[in-house]
């Protein structure tokens, strides 16, 4: 594969461990590896004899599924955690669980946890690469590079471009990975949400602009990234309730409309109609939902390629 | 032991009270200061010798903040290692704050601490109240009994008096009962769940912040209550730029309002945060760096009074795990001295000025002995040697802890020798005593 040069980290925690040149070759691997889901026989052999632990610790449909899919079409095995079903529920501290999981010797973890951070405890305690599948409000890197391989097939190229993000950006590790990823590739990014779902420091610290009302965010875009309100969790503190929300922040057709034409319109789902998006803009033929899905299998096949082969060339001798 | 003569020889004494700075001998007799010879004239014969070489004679160290974690949390320190510890660091007093378990709100339990302590080696123990029964705000201890057993401070430290009216009581009554009354400001509500400062770092790791506004809303509410009272008031680990701007204008006023700050606020930011560092997580938090400069700036200019410690034992249990789950706190004992030399040093300030934030100024405020040297004063004293420059190695401290944010950070300085009441209770070079 090209791109042999450039050095890779031991985990996978977050986007600012990666140059622009890092973050191209893993979309050019993950285009490779997208070939390999659209096979009779969706399977490789790359990772076989390889066990790789899905530790999530917070509840996940979607980026478990994926890394589990992603895993087995390499042919690797899989052993699944879950706070509820693992000792984690009967008070196991994380260091107990990370000094239990490198005792069964994995190849790699992937983990999912509410605190932020908790990737990087892990990562710093096991032999293994760790990967990142979104942590707190800090970090979900797979789900951005996702993102970026979508807007990349769909428009070319990122670098240039206009992306606008939208929702809670206080709460979203979505959103601050993806600032990260696309600031990297040379996008200009705009970030809107209301002011109590927003955080200090974003323009000083991604270089992004932000604003407060969604119309100046979208003007222009060549992409919007809608961000998942969760309802059920701070809204009727942080806002006034859904309907206001939608009122204000919604994206529907005439909001739409100031971007540039063909704005790609994504989301890291699951989506709350009517809320982040009208129900007509979700079947919009701009609306790159479902691929966002199809290419996060080939993202998380790419990631766990990379680091696990790093890992081996790193120790040639535990490969052995 | 108390009734041995000791004399120590060629040392540079730093005693602000007394005004001197200069080469002395200085007797001990009974426990006490008996003389100062800036004549270097006192000899040596049937008498144990201390041969100071230039090291520097100060008056015991006071740290008024620290949390020795007896009764209830003696896995994390006790009243023998913490003691032990302050010696280390050069403190000859300490005030212990209530927040054990249970809290240190009855007579009968500063009874038992005090007592305990005095049969320990290491520094005095001087133990603070709760302001209010259980820490809970609402109902206030039984301020003349907790004096008669020995408190000389009231506080709810961890937490901050929100009902005002329970706090206009307090002022008033601690102030009857010749007790200090020590605030924690901290207003709730903004600073709910917060992990560390509020600010840029906060933002990319995706922690929740405590904003600076938390710290200077309820500073600004206990000082107008001191100044509707007209009581003093001590504000405890002030972090804030705002926070010290209020200080500043109530002390103007002419309000008796004292604060400190923690070697920690005026050495790190925030940004020593990133990689989640466990040991940097502290209440209130590590500020952003014009929070630094106007610390540095206050104690220049003497707004800030005093700096205490705020040593906050924690086991791994409590600090080897995720951020959001580690507790608040870390130690200090060992490493307040070095690093408050290494501040004047940055400040441009003179000894003197070390030995007011460290001794003197605790001294006056809390109303305690100590903070000279002058003849008749108990023989409390710290030998401190200037040039020693090196890392700090945590797994030497005589605390049960090790979660110091200044890990293998160099210190510039350190106390080789302290005495208690005549007694010597840390020799650097018989550090096992």
């Amino acid at each position: 594969m090209a791109y042999e040069h450039l050095s890779w980290p031991k985990d996978l925690i977050d986007l600012d461990q990666f140059t622009a040149e890092h973050l191209l070759a893993i979309l050019d691997s993950a285009e490779n590896f997208k070939e390999v889901s659209e096979r009779e026989i969706k399977k490789v052999p790359t990772l076989r004899g390889k066990l790789v632990v899905l530790f999530f610790h917070e509840n996940s449909t979607r980026t478990r599924l994926s890394f589990e899919v992603a895993a087995k079409r390499l042919s690797a095995d899989t052993i699944a955690l879950s706070a509820s079903g693992s000792s984690m529920s009967k008070g196991e501290t994380l260091l107990d669980t990370a000094r239990n999981i490198m005792a069964m010797n994995p190849d790699a973890l992937v983990i999912r946890h509410s605190a932020s951070g908790a990737p990087l405890f892990l990562g710093e305690r096991l032999a293994c690469p760790v990967l990142n599948a979104g942590d707190g409000a800090h970090a979900h890197p797979t789900q951005a590079l996702l993102d970026l391989m979508t807007i990349r097939q769909k428009l070319g190229r990122i670098d240039g471009l206009k992306v606008a993000i939208i929702g809670d950006i206080a709460h979203s590790r979505v959103a601050r990975s993806n600032m990260i990823g696309l600031r990297t590739l040379g996008a200009s990014v705009s970030v809107c949400g209301p002011p109590s779902m927003m955080v200090m420091g974003l323009r000083e610290e991604y270089g992004v602009s932000v604003h407060s009302r969604p119309e100046p965010a979208l003007e222009g875009a060549d992409a919007v990234i809608m961000l998942r309100i969760q309802l059920e969790r701070q809204s009727g503190r942080l806002f006034p309730g859904a309907r206001e929300y939608a009122s204000v922040y919604g994206l529907n057709a005439e909001r739409l409309a100031l971007a540039k034409p063909g704005c790609l319109l994504l989301h890291p789902g699951p989506v709350n109609q009517g809320v982040e998006l009208t129900p007509e803009v979700y079947d919009c033929p701009q609306s790159v939902i479902l691929e966002q899905v199809t290419n996060g299998v080939a993202i998380r096949m790419a990631l766990l390629y990379l680091l696990v082969d790093n890992s081996e060339r790193r120790n040639p001798a535990a490969a052995a | 032991m108390t009734g041995q003569q000791i004399v120590i020889k060629n040392a540079r004494i730093i005693d602000p009270a007394q005004g001197l700075d200069q080469k002395v001998d200085a007797l001990i007799e009974g426990g006490r200061i008996a003389r100062i010879d800036p004549g270097l004239g006192i000899p040596g014969d049937g008498r144990k010798v201390i041969e100071a070489g230039d090291r520097w004679l100060l008056p015991g160290l006071i740290d008024i903040h620290v949390h020795l974690r007896e009764p209830g949390h003696e896995y994390k320190e006790d009243l023998a290692s913490g003691l032990a510890a302050a010696a280390a660091g050069g403190f000859t007093s300490v005030l212990a704050m209530p927040n054990t378990s249970p809290p240190v709100d009855r007579a009968e339990l500063i009874g038992s601490l005090l007592s305990k302590a005095k049969g320990l080696k290491g520094a005095r123990l001087y133990q603070s109240a709760a302001m209010t029964r259980g820490l809970k705000g609402e109902e206030l201890t039984e301020y003349n009994e907790l004096k008669l057993a020995g408190a000389v401070a009231v506080t709810d430290d961890g937490r901050w008096v929100t009902d005002s009216a329970v706090m206009r009581r307090v002022l008033c009554y601690a102030q009857v009962c010749g007790l200090l009354p020590i605030t924690h400001a901290q207003e709730g509500a903004l600073s709910k769940d917060g992990q560390i400062h509020e600010g840029r770092v906060s933002t990319r790791l995706g922690l929740r912040g405590f904003p600076a506004e938390a710290e200077s809303i309820a500073v600004y509410r206990d000082l107008a209550l001191a100044r509707l009272t007209d009581t003093p008031i001590h504000v405890c680990h002030v972090s804030s730029e705002l926070s010290l701007e209020l200080i500043r204008k109530f002390k103007s006023l002419g309000v008796r309002v004292t604060c400190e700050t923690a070697p920690h606020y005026l050495h790190l930011t925030d940004e020593d945060v990133a990689g989640y560092d466990t040991d940097k997580k502290m209440n209130p938090p590590l500020r952003a760096k014009a929070d630094q400069k106007a610390l540095r700036e206050a104690v220049k200019d003497g707004t800030i009074d005093l700096i205490a410690t705020d040593h906050a034992p924690h086991s791994v249990l409590e600090k080897e795990c995720e951020f959001m789950e580690a507790a608040f706190g870390v130690i200090g004992l060992e490493t307040a001295l070095s690093l408050t030399y290494e501040l004047i040093q940055d400040l441009g300030l003179g000894p003197a000025k070390l030995v007011e934030l460290l001794s003197l100024n605790p001294a006056k405020i809390l109303g305690i002995p100590g903070g000279t040297l002058a003849p008749g004063s108990p023989a409390d004293l710290t030998l401190f040697d200037p040039d020693h420059n090196g890392p700090y190695d945590v797994n030497t401290s005589k605390s049960k802890s090790r979660n110091s944010p200044f890990k293998g950070r160099n210190l510039k300085g350190k106390a080789v020798l302290t005495m208690v009441g005549g007694e010597i209770v840390f020799d650097a070079q018989e550090p096992t005593i």
